[in-house]
């Protein structure tokens, strides 16, 4: 039988060591009941996708606050749609300039959360929208 | 429901003399400027001299960067902070891998001597103080800043400045380190040794609490992280060979403020008695100089909201002014802006103008230490301090913080207090004006600064240039001498220069020592 529990890749790109963020989301998805695998730190969009894929991930939620989100979201989606995970949901919190919200939706990221957002508007986002696992039973 | 601070400490509701009768004035407290400082380091407190607004700037190209320092020191600024960018603090030339995107966005790209020069370009290092924040390639940028002095023609005697070149922290908090934990140390006790010798009036070290509180510590956990740090660096000096009284004069510290205004200023005037005591009694030290602490203050960049941002106005401003209370030495107010983008030269300039308006208008500087001998404050002192000596002791009992980093201890001990602090958040125990009560749904917006990728282009173009007109054989002799000093016991210092000189890159001279020594990896744990 499928475990029913939404699978959460958490994952920081770039260079950016800030990771209070990844970790403290990281915490609140576990306490709502999910199965998070937190990737650490530098992680290349190749390297995300691959924990992704191995791990059965139904969302991958990333951490940027560098300004590098316009590189490395793009390249994430590119790998996801070539490994045909065409069902992962990625989501992004971090720093976001008004300007690039509307790019980041347009290549497929659905959930864009800018700093002060609850927690758990976040637990209640992924809930929502990740794959049913209970469907593929 | 008692009151507790932002870090969760109980207050009481009233402080009376039964809560400091344990204290003894001219042992606990003294006089400012004397030991053990818990007053001030200084006599006079401000009156002889007001500490130095620093505004942390940086970003983009190192043109870009140089102007801002230039309109900073026009508008009053008295000294220069230098803010990198993600592959300069990393060791990464801009053309590697991990360098995609990241160019210019978080501070400025540095990364050979060719664009120090043009960073420094028309600003005499003999007139004012540097400071620089960086940490693992720390004596790769001081190399750089040394060259540059050597080509205006300015004596290394005559520079003044600071590198942060505190890897513990890294390791513990921000997390920007390259190699591991020893290796790392080695790198700091040779900028020590070297600065001690060659470059006297140079701060080879800034202990930083506020990468810790930023992570999400408490303010006791900022204190006894950040100080036993700072013990940790001295013990390895001496284990290097170094006369203590030789370089803890050096040794300064880097010190959140964070909104807990009575908390902040106990942190601060607790920090003094410690590091007085840790340097007279743990390590012998007979120089006052080395047993007083002297430090820099930056307002809490996390606590800043991109919601209704003009509040940050406020909160900048009540911060600033802890940290002037507690006796900073220099300080850097926030901009408006900053949850949102690095700030615009409008809004550093606000910043700034919040500093002087606290120096020159309030009046809190007329007096060293206002708030000494408040019930209230002498407890949070008394109190702090003995929170920070009992992690001093579980930090001992561990071998020291490098073995403590080692078992991940004070990262959990981070994460546990920053998990903690978020669900008070969520549950509304703790109110942040604008996010979680008092919400405005329009939403006021404003300008922000967008960093492209011309920064990025033209570091690129710079670097290609470099390559190309620089004498190859030099980079090569250079690098090589720099490994070869990595496997000795030599001091790296001089290598490093050397290859500097030869314009070598930041990328390369890295790279050089990864071969060596390896990199560091975390176990990522939640």
């Amino acid at each position: 039988m499928t475990d029913p529990k939404i699978r959460v890749v958490i994952a920081k790109p770039g260079l950016d060591g800030h990771d209070r963020g990844a970790r403290v989301i990281a915490r609140a998805l576990r306490d709502a009941g999910m199965e998070v695998i937190y990737t650490g730190l530098r992680q290349t969009p190749e390297m995300i996708v691959s924990a992704a894929l191995q791990e059965d991930a139904d969302v991958i939620g990333l951490s940027i606050l560098s300004g590098a989100h316009m590189h490395i979201c793009p390249r994430i989606m590119t790998l996801l749609k070539e490994k045909g995970l065409h069902d992962v949901r990625v989501v992004i919190g971090g720093i976001i300039p008004d300007v690039d919200i509307p790019k980041l939706r347009e290549i497929g990221i659905t959930g864009i959360f800018l700093p002060g957002t609850p927690m758990q508007d976040i637990v209640d986002f992924i809930r929502k929208n990740a794959r049913s696992r209970v469907d593929t039973l | 429901m008692a009151f507790t601070t932002i870090s969760g400490r109980e207050i009481a509701p009233l402080y009376s003399p039964a809560d400091v009768a344990t204290l003894d004035y001219a042992r606990d407290l003294a006089d400012p400027g004397a030991f053990p400082y818990t007053r001030g380091i200084h006599p006079t407190g401000y009156a002889g001299k007001l500490w130095t607004m620093r505004q942390f700037a940086g970003f983009g190209t190192p043109e870009e960067t140089n102007a801002r320092y230039k309109q900073l020191l026009a508008a009053g600024g008295t000294g220069l902070s230098v803010a990198f960018d993600l592959p300069t603090l990393m060791g990464r030339d801009p053309d590697h891998e991990l360098s995609l995107g990241e160019v210019g966005k978080c501070g400025v790209n540095v990364t050979s001597l060719a664009d120090m020069e043009v960073l420094f370009d028309g600003i005499d290092l003999a007139a004012v103080t540097t400071s620089m924040t960086i940490n693992s390639p720390a004596s790769m940028l001081l190399a750089m800043y040394l060259v540059v002095a050597e080509k205006q023609g300015v004596s290394w005697d005559a520079l003044s400045g600071t590198i942060q070149n505190d890897i513990l922290k890294e390791f513990i908090a921000q997390k920007e380190y390259i190699y591991p934990p020893r290796p790392s140390m080695r790198l700091v006790t040779d900028t020590f040794a070297f600065c001690t010798e060659r470059v006297p009036r140079w701060n080879s070290i800034s202990v930083s609490g506020y990468h810790i509180r930023e992570a999400g510590s408490t303010a006791a956990q900022e204190l006894a992280f950040t100080l036993r740090d700072g013990i940790e660096y001295v013990q390895y000096g001496i284990d290097a060979g170094l006369d203590v009284d030789t370089f803890a004069p050096r040794i300064s510290f880097f010190f959140n403020a964070h909104s807990d205004f009575f908390e902040e200023i106990a942190k601060y005037r607790a920090a003094r008695r410690i590091w007085a005591h840790v340097m007279r009694d743990r390590f012998k030290a007979k120089n006052p100089r080395s047993w007083q602490l002297r430090f820099h203050t930056q307002t809490a960049g996390v606590s800043l909201t991109a919601q209704q941002p003009y509040n940050n106005v406020v909160r900048t401003a009540l911060q600033a002014m802890a940290g002037v209370m507690g006796g900073t030495q220099s300080l850097h107010t926030n901009s408006l802006d900053e949850a949102l983008s690095l700030p615009t030269a409008e809004a550093a300039t606000l910043a700034l103008r919040t500093q002087q308006i606290i120096a020159h208008e309030t009046g809190v500087t007329a007096e060293a230490d206002p708030l000494g001998g408040s019930y209230f404050v002498e407890r949070l002192t008394a109190d702090l301090e003995a929170e920070a000596l009992a992690y001093f002791d579980t930090i001992d009992r561990m071998g020291g913080m490098v073995a403590a980093i080692e078992r991940g201890y004070p990262q959990k001990e981070i994460a546990e207090s920053a998990y903690r602090f978020q669900q008070a958040v969520e549950r509304r125990e703790r109110v942040i004006v604008g996010v979680n009560e008092f919400v405005d749904h329009d939403g006021e917006r404003i300008g922000t600064l967008y960093i492209d990728e011309t920064a990025a282009d033209q570091q690129m173009a710079r670097l290609q240039r470099v390559r190309a007109q620089r004498d190859a054989a030099a980079v090569a002799r250079t690098l090589d001498a720099l490994q070869e000093a990595g496997r000795s016991d030599a001091n790296t210092m001089p290598a490093l220069l050397d290859a500097v000189r030869a314009y070598a890159t930041i990328g390369e001279m890295c790279d050089a020592l990864r071969v060596v020594w390896g990199e560091y990896e975390e176990v990522p744990v939640i």
